[in-house]
């Protein structure tokens, strides 16, 4: 190995008994709920100093597809499933498996985004925009910045799936541990979603 | 003898897993079917909020196993919870200021 390798990236570290690669993605996970919180704690601020919601009167049920939100909270919560049989594949010493569950995991992202996709150019298409009102305007900042957090991760785990697993033959721990680091990004992104959906959608 | 006892743990968890990953989607049918009966908004808000925690509860518990982490990572998940709690309580702070510079106006 050489001498530039980080370490203890498959062994735990002494102090923190855990591998360092975990202890950083929990704390790059510590500052993404402090990026959410802030857009969260803006959007009630936002909405109950408004005398209604949405400010153009109805529902935010009526003015949102909830049936295809549902989909989508069914999709991502289907990826995060997914995403663990990925990991367990590795842990049970199965590749293949591996790139099965890894692979669909990648696909449900991208439905997630084709409806996404759908979702907005139906608003779009009816010239509602960010600059419409507040209710847009929250709309899209956070389903916005949570989508782009889907893109992320269907970067990160399609490198794992593709180049990324050449590593299963030289060192296979040290690959799991990715797997699985990128495992509680994704159930973190699943999880934004779960508070997103009802707040935005049904209440 | 510690590839096989890792096996046998990852394999006795999978049962977990399912249970969770329906249990997750019985409380999103839940939460929506709620929504229909269109309650009053407070009511309409705390249910909804009261689902998706158990349903961010399971996730980060089992999916990301915090149900049995190692201590650090519950120190900076402390640490973020009371972050977090400060932010959230941040619009209510300036309406407590809204309110007090009131009776001088």
């Amino acid at each position: 190995m050489s001498e530039t390798a980080i370490p203890y990236m498959v062994k735990p570290h002494p102090v923190t008994g855990i591998p360092n690669g975990k202890l950083g993605i929990w704390l790059f996970l510590a500052s993404e709920v402090m990026l959410f919180g802030a857009l969260f704690s803006s959007y009630v601020l936002i909405r109950t100093g408004m005398p209604h919601w949405p400010p153009e009167g109805g529902l935010s049920s009526e003015v949102l597809n909830v049936p295809l939100g549902t989909f989508n909270t069914a999709v991502l919560i289907t990826s995060s499933i997914t995403m663990v049989l990925a990991w367990a594949s590795c842990k049970m010493g199965s590749l293949p498996r591996f790139k099965m569950w890894m692979g669909a995991t990648v696909f449900l992202a991208l439905v997630f985004l084709v409806v996404k996709y759908f979702e907005y150019s139906d608003k779009f298409h009816h010239d509602h925009f960010p600059s419409h009102d507040n209710f847009y305007a929250v709309y899209f900042v956070l389903t916005g910045l949570h989508g782009l957090h889907i893109v992320g991760g269907i970067i990160v785990n399609t490198f794992l799936l593709t180049a990324g697993s050449k590593m299963w033959t030289t060192d296979p721990e040290h690959f799991t541990n990715r797997v699985e680091n990128a495992g509680l990004y994704w159930h973190f992104v699943d999880l934004v979603w779960i508070f997103l959906f009802p707040s935005l959608y049904l209440l | 003898m510690a590839e096989t006892a890792q096996h046998e743990d990852v394999s006795k968890h999978m049962g977990k897993y399912y249970v969770v990953f329906v249990a997750l989607l019985c409380l999103t049918a839940v939460t929506v079917g709620v929504s229909y009966l269109h309650l009053n908004r407070p009511i309409a808000i705390t249910v909804a909020l009261i689902i998706a925690t158990v349903k961010a509860g399971l996730v980060a518990a089992v999916f990301m196993h915090l149900i049995s982490e190692r201590k650090v990572i519950y120190a900076v998940l402390i640490l973020t919870a009371l972050f977090f709690i400060v932010l959230l309580a941040l619009p209510n702070l300036t309406t407590f200021e809204h309110h007090s510079g009131m009776p001088g106006t």
